[in-house]
């Protein structure tokens, strides 16, 4: 397990190398210049070659690149260009809510996902697999930026129930839950449904299986045949989509800030791109794959608990 | 033997597919006693594994008993509600399946499974139903029993997971066993091996067994009686020197022709020609009497009856149909190829 983990960790070093190069590439490629967005509509020509020479983006490109790789190793990813601010620490402002909004967003996911594949798998072709199939099916469906619009209007401005947007208040207090439901619900729904699909086609696949009919002919309780013997054999497929979702999620977390108004990392990554703030772009892209990576180990793991014949060494 | 421990009055199991309601087993009747093994027997699909699937009551959920009677010590199965169905099975009524690579929970440990039935139907705690497992795996003949209960299915051997479903099945001391060609998916010396261990605790616990195969060399081995099903029905039943001496079906003789002969080097194979019907085949008359080359015109038209060979031997087939009358008919057998 810990050679896992390691070699892991070793690996992660490799991606997130190639993940800055893509990614400081791209921004070198992509057409607009940061100096001449810092320097303003008025700038003169002097004053943006000025600024570019400051921040030295007249260097060559693998200059500029080496540089910022052997900075960043260090701990340093730069200062933002439109605020001066160090990007860790912009970052780690904005961090925690975009974590709230994830982890919210996937309790939400999980809970629903597989609360509807179990029963749809249960009482299948029945009107509740029914209602639950169509329900995944808009799950997947619908685009979450309209979900969200849509959530708000009923319950924030219609019902008046839950706060329009915003993530101000701790998530222990009323509050913070409160302002956590709705966006959590919007980023959700698409992964519950696909988390529903893949516990109804998993437990249908396993409920069919010769161990399961050998542990009825035991006489096991049915309850115990479905919660024992089945569910934690069609967890599997279950929790590698759960993990891939978990990826969707923080790419779905750009959209789900925007709409509702919340201080995270994906706005910042979106203002950033606007605003051609390199090093803003690369960290925040970076804190990402870092964290997608970590999931899928952590996944890794969660399968070796769950199937003995599952072994990393 | 004596006492009557199962007894399975005319049943008629089917399906329903798309095609409409199809029936697996039709009109098939059998017992089996205290200490005694029957054996169905019979090609892939004659319906031998849903008769015993019948009798468990764990038939896939588009299957259906559509009439008969299933009579365990004389209590019929049918009528039972399924919780107390749930709780004969494991306990006086036990299963041992084909594939021990896929019978047993691969993320299970064998103590857990083991302990399973013990703790339900017999009612002991964890340490005492741990116990009586390494008990049990010994008598199967499992070596290192208690470093055993630890292990997963996946860390035996294919031979060592069916000793396991073994111990699991004899775990509360069942009155019938039903072994759905327990040894298929083994090799051969294991196969023996298992079968000797049934036979054995058969004899121990004076169970009754039903043994489904289609290998005439295992019912050799264990059988006490012998029954032959062809598409969905029983076309044969009788003690098993009977059946290998004095076969009165055609098809049971062709099963025997199929068994290579290591003791007769003139001995030549002879496949039964042709393929067992579809369940949705409708075939008048008898229904082995397109690939039966001692097909007669009356077997087109007219099923026969169950017919009597001798005490305890009957067979379906018109060619049984009277001493007498066999020898008048004999001019008239017609031979297909």
């Amino acid at each position: 397990m810990l050679a896992l983990i390691i070699r892991r960790i070793m690996q992660l070093a490799f991606l997130l190398f190639g993940i800055s190069f893509l990614v400081f590439s791209s921004m070198y490629i992509a057409p607009g210049n940061p100096a001449a967005i810092i320097g303003g509509p008025t700038a003169t020509a002097e004053d943006i070659a000025a600024i570019e020479a400051n921040l030295g983006l007249d260097d060559p490109f693998l200059t500029q690149y080496v540089r910022y790789v052997s900075n960043a190793v260090q701990g340093d990813f730069g200062y933002s260009y439109q605020t001066s601010q160090p990007v860790a620490d912009a970052i780690a402002v904005r961090f925690p809510n975009t974590l709230k909004l994830a982890i919210a967003s996937m309790i939400v996911a999980v809970v629903i996902g597989i609360i509807t594949g179990l029963v749809s798998a249960l009482k299948q072709n029945s009107l509740l697999d029914v209602s639950a199939t169509t329900f995944a099916l808009a799950g997947i469906s619908i685009p979450n930026f309209w979900l969200g619009a849509l959530l708000i209007l009923v319950f924030s401005v219609n019902l008046q129930w839950l706060p329009v947007g915003g993530m101000t208040n701790p998530f222990y207090t009323l509050a913070g839950i409160k302002e956590l439901i709705l966006p959590a619900i919007t980023l959700g729904t698409g992964s519950a449904a696909m988390i529903a699909r893949m516990t109804r086609s998993s437990m249908l696949e396993v409920i069919r299986a010769d161990y399961v009919r050998t542990a009825r002919a035991k006489g096991v309780r049915e309850k115990n045949v479905i919660w024992i013997h089945t569910l934690k054999n069609a967890m599997i497929p279950i929790i590698t989509v759960i993990g891939l979702n978990f990826g969707f999620l923080l790419g779905g977390t750009i959209i789900t800030e925007k709409v509702f108004a919340i201080n995270g990392v994906g706005r910042l990554m979106i203002d950033a791109i606007a605003a051609r703030d390199f090093p803003m772009v690369q960290g925040s892209v970076l804190l990402v794959a870092t964290l997608f990576v970590v999931v899928n180990l952590l996944v890794d793991i969660i399968y070796t608990y769950i199937d003995p014949r599952i072994k990393f060494d | 033997m004596g006492e009557r421990l199962l007894d399975v009055k005319n049943l008629v199991t089917s399906f329903r597919t798309a095609d409409g309601t199809l029936q697996a087993v039709r009109d098939v009747s059998f017992h089996v006693d205290k200490g005694e093994t029957l054996c169905i027997v019979g090609e892939s699909g004659c319906g031998k594994s849903i008769t015993s699937l019948s009798v468990m009551r764990l038939l896939p959920s588009n299957g259906s008993i559509e009439s008969g009677e299933i009579l365990l010590n004389g209590e019929p199965l049918q009528n039972l509600s399924n919780e107390q169905m749930r709780k004969i099975r494991g306990n006086r009524l036990s299963m041992i399946f084909q594939e021990p690579m896929t019978a047993l929970n691969p993320v299970l440990t064998i103590g857990y499974q083991l302990r399973e039935p013990l703790m339900l139907h017999h009612k002991v705690s964890k340490a005492e139903a741990s116990k009586q497992g390494i008990e049990l795996l010994r008598q199967v003949g499992i070596p290192n029993p208690e470093k055993r209960l630890n292990q997963y299915p996946h860390e035996l051997s294919g031979g060592m997971r069916q000793r396991v479903m073994i111990a699991m099945a004899l775990s509360c001391h069942p009155s019938l066993l039903i072994a759905d060609e327990p040894t298929t998916a083994l090799d051969v010396t294991i196969q023996a091996q298992i079968l000797d261990l049934i036979k054995d605790l058969k004899e121990k616990l004076n169970m009754g067994v039903l043994m489904i195969t289609h290998d005439m060399g295992v019912v050799a081995e264990v059988a006490d009686r012998v029954m032959v099903m062809y598409a969905g029905k029983k076309i044969e039943e009788g003690p098993v020197e009977e059946i290998f001496t004095n076969p009165s079906h055609p098809y049971t003789l062709g099963l025997l022709h199929s068994v290579p002969n290591v003791d007769d080097p003139e001995f030549e194979l002879e496949p039964i020609p042709g393929n067992m019907p579809g369940l949705n085949e409708q075939i008048s008359g008898c229904r082995f009497h397109p690939r039966c080359k001692f097909a007669m015109d009356k077997c087109k038209v007219t099923e026969p009856p169950n017919f009597k060979v001798s005490n305890g031997h009957s067979a379906m087939c018109w060619l049984n149909e009277k001493e007498a009358e066999k020898d008048e008919s004999s001019g008239r057998v017609t031979v297909e190829s």
